[in-house]
């Protein structure tokens, strides 16, 4: 083989490493079978079923999204005070900051999770979904700041200054002219703290009280053999919600970037 | 002299410490072509941004139509810009753009619609109403730009470097367009540029701006023949330098020893800056000529060397070493019929006279 093809050989062995475990997820939570193994027996919704029926899931499910949804908003409000911050204005110790607040990006998590659970306890708060919302916008604030920070980057700034010499107001400037252009990176933003918190485990398994996210229920179940196509079947779900969220928000971005004319210069997609 | 539609009186303006412009007075008239002139960082800019409103004077007043515009926001003022980088909404049609400021004044719909025709015939985009403003081309957007600021009937159009990001062509013809469309509609226009040759084409009067002051404001061609002094003499078109001593003569005049040249007596006029020890004399290229056998009318003569010879075709460039001086003159000649173009090293006879000469501080 020559070396074109290896790599090509390469590539292919990568993506299936990849994307082949993530494959077997809706495979199995269509089979007509409680034991998660090859070869199959036949097809079912019954698994879907059973997540319907199981109180419990909806209760976390539930947890879930207040916590996702919280997230995406606080952490982008956040982004874009400081995306705003940065790319208008110079002020002391400006790279420090913007540095610190992306440091997240990095932290390993459970380290996040670890001392965000001894700073609560210590300040005698109590633990709640309230608790995972903070360590989850300490996660998400960065990827809403790199999102933003390019939306407002892109933004001329002669364009608000024009919209006020044309005779507007600031306030109507702002919406008007401002905030179409970089609504879709606001949206982007959203969408993508929402799904980050959404899948987020370590965080949520230590700072959750007594009311699980998603993810930690999973966790929980898993000591259930018969539960596992069930799980499966929950997991099949939430695969094709992610990658909707991601999808969407990524046709947001290059929306934006198209809008403003600049050139497409790669996303999370 | 009537009322001018711009009065600045006094105007300093500072950033923290550093100072961007220094007591800056000028009175410009309704309907003029008034130009900002100087290099980059002289404040031109700083101050049409105080004329426009976007930044406040830390010292002195801005007058427009007899009003004061202390505490007017630019929203609120009768002055519209045209900038550097056009800004148009990306996200907004042409004639989107150019109801902009129609829509905030909250003009009836159907005359919108009217008034932004009427404005994008007037800058030749009749018809690209529907286009979406961000597929348009340099020259177009200049041209949207123009029609949405114009089509709010200002008092003043503010041009912040209009024409910098144009390539050459587009740039000499905007420049006549923009002419034109100054003398059609009547409004005062204030361009800023670093481009002293679009300055002098386009322009009533021009201030030319040093580290914020305003050195000289003076018509393009008071400019260019009576500099103030040796900055504004380097920096509109090109000045060859001579050392000179000089006394006092009858009427004001000034005898004068030209180094390289010789003996002449200076009229008061040519030395438009008053003089002083630091005067040498300035004499512009086109201001002296090379003497071939048959054409020998000179008012003076003097002699060189030439030490480079630029041929352009219609016109010849020389650097002579004239006798008894270093750095060479540049002298520029037309190549009329049957006139002979000299080469490297050949002597050069150079006619002058009074007239050539300027005493520059």
């Amino acid at each position: 083989m020559n070396p074109s093809k290896w790599f090509k050989f390469y590539i292919a062995i990568f993506l299936v490493f990849l994307y082949a475990p993530a494959l077997l997820l809706p495979v199995f939570a269509f089979n007509d079978s409680s034991i998660v193994a090859f070869p199959l027996k036949g097809f079912t919704f019954n698994w879907f079923k059973v997540l319907w029926e199981t109180e419990a899931l909806h209760a976390s499910a539930k947890n879930s999204l207040i916590i996702a949804l919280s997230t995406a908003v606080i952490a982008t409000t956040l982004g874009t005070l400081a995306a705003r911050a940065s790319a208008r204005y110079k002020f002391p110790g400006q790279k420090g900051v913007m540095g610190f607040i992306m440091i997240p990006l990095v932290l390993p998590e459970i380290i996040v999770g670890v001392s965000l659970l001894v700073v609560i306890l210590q300040l005698g708060f109590d633990l709640s979904l309230w608790s995972i919302v903070l360590g989850h916008v300490l996660i998400c604030t960065p990827f809403c700041v790199a999102i933003l920070s390019s939306a407002f980057l892109n933004l001329d700034q002669s364009l608000e200054e024009a919209s006020f010499d044309l005779g507007q107001t600031k306030f109507a400037t702002f919406w008007l002219v401002t905030m179409p252009l970089v609504l879709p990176g606001i949206v982007s933003s959203m969408l993508i703290s929402f799904t980050i918190s959404l899948d987020e485990f370590i965080i949520a398994f230590f700072l959750a009280g007594t009311e699980p996210t998603l993810p930690v229920y999973i966790w929980g179940q898993l000591r259930f053999p018969q539960k596992l196509p069930s799980l499966m079947a929950l997991g099949t779900v939430l695969l094709v919600l992610s990658m909707t969220l991601l999808a969407t928000a990524e046709y947001f971005r290059r929306r934006s970037a198209r809008k403003t004319g600049i050139e497409d210069a790669g996303g999370f997609l | 002299m009537t009322e001018p539609i711009i009065r600045l009186s006094g105007i300093d303006k500072f950033y923290g410490d550093f100072q961007a412009l220094y007591d800056v007075n000028a009175e410009i008239q309704k309907g003029e072509f008034f130009s900002l002139l100087g290099p980059s960082g002289c404040g031109k800019t700083t101050l049409l941004r105080t004329i426009a409103g976007f930044e406040d004077v830390s010292k002195g007043t801005v007058e427009i139509a007899g009003q004061s515009m202390e505490d007017v926001p630019a929203n609120k003022r009768p002055t519209n810009m045209v900038f550097q980088s056009y800004a148009i909404f990306p996200h907004m049609t042409v004639a989107e753009n150019v109801a902009y400021g129609l829509k905030a004044r909250k003009m009836p719909k159907d005359q919108i619609a009217t008034e932004v025709s009427a404005a994008l015939k007037m800058v030749g985009l009749a018809g690209y109403g529907d286009r979406a403003s961000h597929a348009l081309s340099g020259g177009q957007r200049q041209r949207v730009a123009l029609a949405r600021a114009l089509v709010l009937k200002p008092k003043v159009l503010l041009l912040d470097e209009p024409l910098s990001a144009l390539d050459k062509k587009m740039r000499e013809q905007m420049q006549s367009e923009l002419r034109h469309l100054q003398r059609a509609v009547g409004i005062t226009f204030i361009l800023v540029t670093h481009d002293q040759e679009e300055a002098l084409t386009m322009s009533d009067r021009i201030a030319v701006m040093f580290d914020g002051r305003i050195g000289q404001l003076a018509s393009p061609q008071e400019l260019y023949r009576r500099p103030v002094n040796r900055k504004v003499a380097e920096f509109i078109g090109v000045m060859n330098f001579l050392d000179v001593s000089y006394t006092a003569g009858a009427n004001g005049a000034f005898d004068c020893d030209i180094n390289g040249l010789g003996q002449v007596t200076v009229p008061a006029e040519q030395a438009p800056g008053g003089v002083d020890a630091s005067v040498t004399a300035g004499v512009r290229p086109e201001m002296l000529t090379i003497l071939s056998g048959e054409n020998t009318r000179t008012e003076r003569e003097a002699a060189g060397t030439v030490s480079d010879v630029y041929y352009f075709g219609d016109m010849t460039y020389y650097d002579v070493k004239l006798d008894g001086v270093d750095k060479p003159v540049t002298i520029s000649m037309r190549n009329t019929a049957g006139r002979t173009v000299l080469g490297r090293d050949d002597r050069a006879r150079v006619g002058w006279g009074a007239e050539s000469v300027l005493l520059l501080k």
